[in-house]
């Protein structure tokens, strides 16, 4: 059984307006951030998320973790609906699911001594007393890098670099023993020199403590890296899931096509060879009838806008919503 | 080819409380014309202060300490009150009013963030007429209506947009209009500095085809300042390879991919996920940039260098000539 399982959730913000158009109109308005996916993921893999900015990745991952209450669906964690649960028993469940936002410095508050930011989360949950929670923090400290703990404990962000601030981060995510993390673009705000850096401590953490990740990233060269299976998110909806080297070596959705000619490649020699998908995302508050991207693709026909395709099942735990491959 | 522009010992420092840091710290840069120059390196290497003071708008309290930037001019610069007379000129050694004639005219920058590079009080022909009008106060409205519609027409703009304002655009729109705005002078010298970092990669990489685009038709002379390697590897002639306001090696794109020499440019390019081999081992640099307060002597690299000698300890290397055209700083190579 899958440890996450995600049953056709959606998550509708509603759109405020001005006086005289909600006199003029009774019909609310709503941003489908994301607009039906379900999907599985394993116990002990690494599911990327990945898509255009607006595509819908953050709020997933948001959902995921409850730090959001879908509109509608199901989130099957460990066999229990949680897309409902509230109050105490969704606080417990908090320590089983972390979550580590895009931005170190702006997820760490500036005044807030680091070591304190990393058992916080055991005061919260209120789990040991001062001195133990001192020890577990410590621990923390050691197993993401940044030891000394002593030295470490009593500092502030800005005393710290980006990558030790990620590492921060992780740590806040891990001191409560989690089985589930999504992280939200871990590497997106650090130099390329450290990127690998925070890619092996992810890696490491997931080796030492048995963890499961949701990885969202706009970057597909590095979810290469370190992603299993790849979801491709577009304006709300999931438009092809996939082994990692299946999706990048033969990617069937002309939107996953789109989106892997157009990674920029550190090899002069390697020539881009066809072209990107011509325009930009369009808005959520109306997207596109039938298939989302018809208005962009460049093998549309007369069934796409008209239809909207579902994501199909091809075997080999390939999935795509696409009416070229129906039948 | 000739040389465009020409920078010699350039110094640029920042006068802190803490202290004096040199943000660009003697470096010296030729630039040949019709070319694209990439200059690469982490955040604080010195790369944008360096194409800015291409444009003499070093922020405060940064200031050039020293050196030239010689540009070369192939017809007289008119302005308000004189010409610029061609041939080579010391951009530092300009008043006021001759930069200003520079600025736009021969030489365009694009700045890193749409998003707060254009006014959001004005729409975007009010933002072509400013620019326009600054350096012809004659010109007539429908000649910079026409000018405005040829340069957004090429970047796949429909022109009715022209009169919308900025926040009725898409980051890329956003994007694509500071492009046009920075050539709406036919400038000779175009500065780039990270121009599609806050965009996604499908619009990433139609800005880049446009930019290579435009590069042909108006024959310019690029610098592409960013961190991403992979969008210089296609775009770029040569690469400059920036730290701690030095620059480390330029080297010609296709031999500096292929065999970096300076160990930091290797350590950056082995940092680099590449999709198309999964199976390489991504490598990370030990340690962090040396604070610019407080330099360290040798070069700069030293303690995060894996053939560190003692010479780099006490000597900073000179950038010199190796393999024929590429150009190194670092003790390991002792030139031809």
């Amino acid at each position: 059984m899958a440890l996450v399982e995600v049953r056709n959730v959606k998550k509708y913000f509603s759109v405020t307006k001005g006086i005289v158009e909600s006199l003029m109109t009774r019909e609310a308005t709503y941003v489908r951030a994301v607009d039906g996916i379900s999907f599985e993921i394993e116990k002990g893999e690494v599911l990327g998320l990945a898509g255009e900015s607006g595509s819908g990745k953050t709020t997933t991952g948001r959902l995921c973790v409850r730090l959001l209450r879908p509109t509608e669906g199901e989130i099957i964690y460990n066999g229990k609906d949680i897309a409902t649960m509230k109050g105490k028993e969704l606080r417990r469940m908090r320590r089983r699911i972390q979550f580590t936002f895009q931005d170190p410095t702006s997820s760490l508050n500036p005044r807030l001594k680091i070591g304190d930011a990393i058992s916080d989360a055991l005061k919260l949950q209120g789990i040991g007393s001062a001195d133990e929670r001192r020890g577990r923090t410590d621990e923390i400290l050691e197993r993401v890098g940044l030891s000394p703990a002593s030295s470490f404990y009593n500092r502030l962000p800005h005393q710290l670099s980006g990558g030790q601030k990620q590492r921060v981060v992780f740590g806040r995510a891990i001191i409560l023993n989690p089985e589930f993390v999504v992280t939200d673009e871990p590497v997106a705000m650090v130099d390329v020199s450290i990127k690998a850096q925070i890619l092996d401590l992810m890696m490491d953490l997931k080796r030492e403590l048995d963890l499961t990740y949701l990885f969202i990233s706009h970057d597909l060269a590095t979810s290469r890296h370190v992603c299993d299976r790849i979801a491709i998110m577009y304006l709300g909806k999931i438009v092809e899931v996939a082994d990692r080297d299946r999706i990048y070596e033969d990617p069937l959705h002309p939107y996953a096509v789109g989106l892997m000619n157009a990674i920029p490649i550190p090899d002069p020699k390697a020539k881009k060879a066809e072209a990107v998908p011509r325009g930009e995302i369009p808005s959520p508050i109306n997207p596109p009838s039938g298939c989302r991207f018809h208005p962009r693709c460049p093998m549309a026909f007369e069934k796409c806008p008209n239809e909207e395709p579902e994501l199909r099942d091809l075997g080999n735990g390939r999935q795509v919503a696409c009416h070229l491959y129906d039948n | 080819m000739a040389n465009l522009l020409e920078i010699q010992n350039l110094t640029v420092e920042y006068k802190t409380r803490r202290g004096t840091a040199r943000g660009v710290d003697n470096v010296n840069l030729n630039l040949e014309e019709n070319k694209t120059l990439g200059l690469a390196g982490e955040s604080g290497c010195g790369k944008s202060t360096l194409g800015r003071s291409i444009m003499r708008l070093v922020p405060y309290p940064g200031e050039v300490v020293g050196g030239k930037i010689l540009m070369h001019l192939h017809h007289d610069v008119p302005y308000p009150k004189g010409v610029i007379s061609k041939g080579i000129v010391n951009i530092l050694d300009l008043n006021e009013d001759e930069i200003r004639a520079l600025r736009g005219k021969e030489i365009a920058y694009i700045f890193q963030d749409p998003m707060t590079s254009l006014n959001p009080m004005i729409k975007v022909d009010k933002h072509f007429q400013e620019i326009m009008k600054a350096h012809d106060p004659e010109i007539e409205e429908e000649e910079i209506r026409g000018r405005a519609y040829e340069i957004l027409d090429g970047l796949g703009i429909s022109p009715e947009r022209i009169s919308d304002y900025p926040h009725q655009f898409s980051g890329g729109m956003r994007q694509r209009v500071m492009i046009g705005l920075g050539l709406a002078l036919r400038p000779k010298l175009l500065i780039a500095d990270e121009p599609t970092t806050s965009l996604d990669v499908i619009v990433e990489a139609q800005i880049l085809e446009e930019i290579a685009e435009l590069k042909e038709l108006f024959n310019l002379t690029m610098i592409l300042i960013t961190h991403n390697l992979g969008v210089l590897a296609q775009t770029a002639d040569d690469i400059a390879i920036m730290y701690t306001g030095r620059i480390m090696e330029q080297s010609p794109t296709e031999l500096l991919f292929e065999d970096p020499l300076h160990p930091y440019a290797k350590a950056l390019l082995e940092s680099v996920p590449d999709v198309q081999h999964p199976e390489k081992k991504l490598s990370w640099i030990p340690g962090a940039p040396p604070d610019l307060i407080h330099p360290i002597p040798g070069c700069m690299y030293n303690p995060r260098c894996p053939h560190a000698m003692d010479i780099c300890k006490t000597t900073i290397p000179d950038l010199i000539t190796v393999d024929g055209g590429r150009l190194v700083a670092c003790h390991l190579f002792r030139g031809d």
